[in-house]
């Protein structure tokens, strides 16, 4: 087990170091780079040349990564380019910002996902599930961008109950932020919470017909009982891993919903940065979304092998 | 009338096919279940046997429902109740024992839980009594130290331990009736003789009512008072098993009976033409008419009903149960093997070991594999070119490993494999050339499996003629019809697709694949297995008499016993992936020697009910072979001392050429027999 462990940490490492070469190679194959961004029309003769030793990009480009990772695991990306100012700077609230709108999508989201999928798997054919299921598959094909698009023409525009838009700087209290954030939430939780619902019925329509559950009925179990005894602990150990990447994409940034919100993310800084051409950004921001993704589906691993007893025996048999 | 517990009243189960007719798969049955007695229902796969045990616990699968009838219990139908009212009769008053326990025990929860469970619905202990319960109960089924057992998971036991927790599961809450579905399919033959031991044991203690479903007529034979036979949702015949066992007036029962391999006699038995009609299937006479040897005009046009016969006590669903009668006695004509093997040999094992331990990254690195104690070890065989040699043993014997390394899927550890007499075949698939892969060719035990569900039949004959003999157009075309016919599948086979035939037929198709290849040796892995045994008489026949126009040699594993009987000349018997014994099929069978093969002669079951088993040692389920001695020394019941234990039994030779490997003297080994 504890060896287990250790080696899903390491791998996950190791496939930080290669975003981290991929992302690192790729900004320095585009053409042009941080310095003839940044002087524009003066980047030739003794401007460029100081600005390259100013920002050190004189030196070999291996010599330039060592030192970028070595920084870069002690937690400084160096300096972003377009505000001159450090990226860890940069980046605070930013991933604040974002947190707190996937950690509202997610409370709000997962809950109502394992219900409907839940209620809809029950009452499988019957009114509750083709009206749900009707929704579901809805939410499930609207994109997002006209999802959230309708939200501000209807409740900001036509019923101005909330602002579109995020005015507010994301440090004030949290009711304050609170209208602000309502629809973005709703716009995300919807995809999401739809896409979990489907695949949490799925999986307990499966348990439902296997043997042990149709045993259970036969055992004399009560229905109730049954559910929650025999079918939910087997029928959500696969949703874990949903639950987990669908995580891991809103804390990645809901690009698309961040820009539409005008919403302070590490979304729209991943568009701001690109289109600013600020390559220590985006660097940066390559690695922090890869350690994300890494570390959390490390930790629905982890945490589908202490919750599924089969597979921590196996391991250990094997 | 009080001692009926179980009332089945003109009871039809059945489906809405897409077009919207109704589909039977019970039709219109009646029977009644007394009290203490045990009810056998037999029938093939298909034959409604199943949900009438289901019907008899107030449940219909989804899909289903119920087209008329009651099953009364306590004089309330069951399948009317409201599900709070079953509740508190399932688990309580009729408690069910699952076919695969395995599957049918929750995974998340701990043993003990699911007993205390049916406990604390099924009766009032509290929580102190419960626990000492839950011991009692795992006692009473024979398993070791209850309280560690208590704790841990379905997946941490044995097939053999979880079907025990079933059935303590289902004597929990003191139930009335048992229903058991084929709760022993699926087990070894000695785990098997073992658990019907016990529910016999059970039956008799407690005074349980039971219906006993299965289709292993062997199984039956053993547990119960009286069979009811089923055959395409309908009940054909219901009697008291001895006269059912030994004098079947129904066609199908007869010819059922004909149809199974007896361990006393050697030979293939009568096979049973065709198969049981499709649910669904519009007869205006008697469904079991095209199979029939006693049919007539009568039998075609009107369809009989079940008639009581009052001096044999027996109902009868046949016009001309007379004729059967008169017929008396099972008469079983066997054909004759003759043992057409030839001096040459064609296969040699010599030496084989085979590991499937995880192997160490240096290992790895050097592509070797070390193990000190592999699963598969000096596995010594001679084969000869024409003869059928039988591996036999438990699951994890090692059997099928031995076949998988022999058709090169799977690397051996140490050891040659020879074929014909000079050329050395690796056992590594990627160093086999063409020829060495077209001399051997493997049959598997599912044909649902094996085949491609996305391939005609004509495509899936076609890959090993166009693989190994490169054909083409019309003379592609020629052969397939050929090979079909050679199964006896008609030219017409050629397009459908696999899901549209039989299992029999499927696994007709697989032996026409394996023959396509005009391959030496065929390997057969469990290929009855999952066949009825009407269709496995017919699938045995069908390759006794390939091999008798082809000279090819089998290699034939499998857990059944009798069909091993019945169709090898040679047996070999595999403990822990070590040998026990070689030797031709009539001494092994008739004098067994090696003490493992002792318990597993004993352990077989006969349709007959005076035929019982003999269980000779427990049946423990061993991880591993022992590191050193007999391999067989953790079950021996006649350890002759440490020697056993220490040292690995020299080969003794019998005088007609058996080769038994025991430290016990071979003169003494025979004379305990009889």
């Amino acid at each position: 087990m504890l060896f287990l462990i250790i080696k899903r940490i390491l791998l996950g490492f190791i496939t930080l170091f290669i975003v981290s070469i991929i992302t690192f190679v790729g900004t320095e194959i585009l053409p042009g780079d941080a310095c003839t961004t940044y002087l524009e029309r003066q980047a030739f003769g003794e401007q460029l040349e100081a600005c390259y030793r100013r920002l050190g990009l004189n030196v070999p480009a291996y010599e330039r990564y060592v030192s970028w990772a070595l920084n870069a695991i002690q937690g400084d990306f160096g300096y972003s380019l377009s505000g001159e100012m450090p990226i860890k700077e940069v980046l605070g609230p930013r991933i604040k910002n974002s947190l707190v709108l996937a950690s509202a999508a997610i409370f709000i989201g997962i809950p109502i996902a394992l219900i409907l999928g839940i209620i809809t798997a029950l009452w499988r054919d019957k009114l509750p599930d083709v009206a749900i299921s009707t929704v579901t598959i809805f939410a499930m094909t609207i994109p997002e961008f006209i999802s959230a698009t309708l939200l501000i023409l209807i409740i900001a525009i036509w019923l101005e109950w909330l602002p579109g838009i995020v005015i507010v700087p994301t440090d004030v209290s949290f009711l304050e932020l609170l209208p602000n954030i309502i629809l973005p939430v709703v716009a995300i939780a919807m995809i999401m919470t739809a896409h979990m619902a489907r695949m949490v019925r799925s999986s307990v329509i499966q348990v439902m017909a296997s043997e042990y559950v149709q045993m259970a009925i036969l055992k004399g179990v009560p229905y109730w009982k049954m559910v929650f005894k025999h079918v939910l602990p087997n029928a959500l150990l696969p949703a874990i891993n949903v639950v987990a990447l669908t995580i891991a994409w809103l804390l990645g940034g809901v690009v698309v919903t961040e820009v539409v919100f005008n919403y302070p993310g590490l979304g729209r800084l991943v568009i701001e940065s690109i289109s600013n051409r600020d390559l220590p950004t985006v660097q940066a921001l390559a690695i922090i979304l890869a350690s994300i993704y890494v570390s959390i589906n490390l930790l629905a691993d982890l945490l589908t092998l202490i919750l599924n007893p089969r597979l921590k025996t196996l391991q250990i048999r094997k | 009338m009080t001692d009926i517990i179980q009332k089945v009243k003109n009871l039809s189960i059945g489906f809405r096919s897409k077009k919207g007719d109704e589909i039977l798969i019970l039709k219109n049955i009646s029977t009644n279940i007394k009290k203490g007695e045990t009810v056998g229902i037999v029938g093939e796969s298909g034959s409604g046997k199943s949900t009438l045990a289901l019907a008899m616990m107030g449940y219909v699968k989804h899909g289903l429902y119920t087209i008329g009838g009651e099953c009364q219990f306590n004089s309330s139908n069951l399948l009317k109740m409201k599900s709070k009212d079953l509740e508190k009769i399932r688990g309580r008053k009729i408690a069910m024992i699952p076919q695969n326990a395995g599957q049918a025990l929750t995974p998340n929860l701990k043993i003990g839980y699911q007993i205390d469970e049916a406990l604390q619905l099924h009766s009032d202990l509290n929580e102190k009594e419960r626990e000492k319960k839950i011991s009692e109960l795992l006692n009473k089924v024979r398993l070791p130290s209850p309280e560690t057992i208590a704790l841990r998971y379905p997946h941490e036991l044995s097939g053999g331990q979880q079907q025990r927790v079933a059935v303590a599961m289902a004597l929990a809450g003191t139930p009335d009736l048992l229903l058991l579905d084929e709760p022993t399919t699926g087990l070894d033959v000695t785990t098997q003789a073992h658990v019907l031991e016990l529910l016999n044991f059970i039956a008799k203690d407690t005074g349980t009512s039971m219906v006993y479903v299965s289709h292993d007529l062997g199984a039956i034979a053993q547990v119960s008072d009286r069979i009811i036979v089923m055959y395409s949702g309908e009940i054909v015949l219901e009697g008291p098993s001895r006269d059912i066992l030994k004098r079947p007036i129904h066609p199908y029962t007869h010819g059922l009976l004909k149809s199974i391999p007896k361990l006393s006699l050697a030979g293939l038995p009568e096979s049973m033409p065709g198969s049981q009609p499709q649910p669904g299937t519009i007869q205006s006479g008697c469904s079991f008419f095209d199979r029939c040897n006693f049919s007539d005009e009568n039998c075609k046009n009107n369809s009989p009903q079940l008639e009581f016969l009052k001096d044999l006590n027996t109902s009868v669903r046949c016009f001309n149960y007379e004729k059967l009668i008169n017929e008396n006695q099972v008469s079983q004509t066997v054909n004759k093997i003759k043992n057409k093997s030839q001096d040459k040999e064609i296969l040699n094992l010599s030496e084989v070991s085979i590991s499937y331990a995880k192997q160490k990254l240096l290992d790895q690195i050097f592509n070797r594999i070390s193990d000190d104690n592999p699963t598969v070890k000096d596995i010594n065989i001679n084969i000869k070119k024409g003869e059928t040699i039988a591996l036999v043993g438990e699951s994890g014997s090692g059997k099928s490993t031995i076949l998988k390394s022999i058709a090169g899927l799977l690397r051996t550890k140490d050891g040659l494999i020879r074929f014909d007499e000079n050329r050395n075949l690796s056992s590594d698939l990627k160093e086999r050339d063409p020829n060495d892969l077209r001399i051997i060719q493997l049959i598997f035990q599912n044909p649902d499996e094996s085949l491609n569900p996305n391939h005609t039949i004509e495509e899936i004959i076609a890959q090993p003629l166009k693989l190994y003999f490169g054909l083409k157009g019309e003379e592609l075309k020629k052969n397939i019809i050929d090979l079909l016919q050679k199964v006896r599948l008609g030219e017409f086979y050629t397009s459908r697709y696999p899901r549209q035939l039989s299992g029999g037929e499927k696994q007709r198709v697989a032996v026409a694949r394996a023959f396509a290849a005009k391959p030496d040796i065929i390997l057969c892995d469990e290929v009855t297995s999952a066949l009825d045994v009407s269709v496995q008489a017919a699938v045995l026949n069908l390759l006794q008499q390939l091999k008798e126009n082809f000279g090819t040699t089998y290699i034939f594993v499998s857990h059944d016993l009798a069909v091993v009987r019945a169709i090898s000349d040679r047996v070999a018997v595999l403990y822990q992936g070590r040998l026990c014994e070689v030797g031709p099929s009539n001494d092994v069978y008739r004098f067994p020697s090696h003490p493992y093969t002792e318990v597993l002669l004993g352990a077989v079951l006969e349709p007959d009910p005076d035929i019982k088993p003999k269980l000779v040692a427990e049946d423990i389920v061993e991880e591993r072979p022992p590191e050193k001695g007999c391999s067989f020394q953790g079950r021996c019941s006649r350890i002759v001392g440490d020697i056993c234990k220490k040292e690995i039994p020299p080969w003794q030779l019998t005088d007609s050429g058996n080769a038994i490997r025991c430290h016990i003297p071979i003169k003494e080994l025979q004379k305990e027999q009889f």
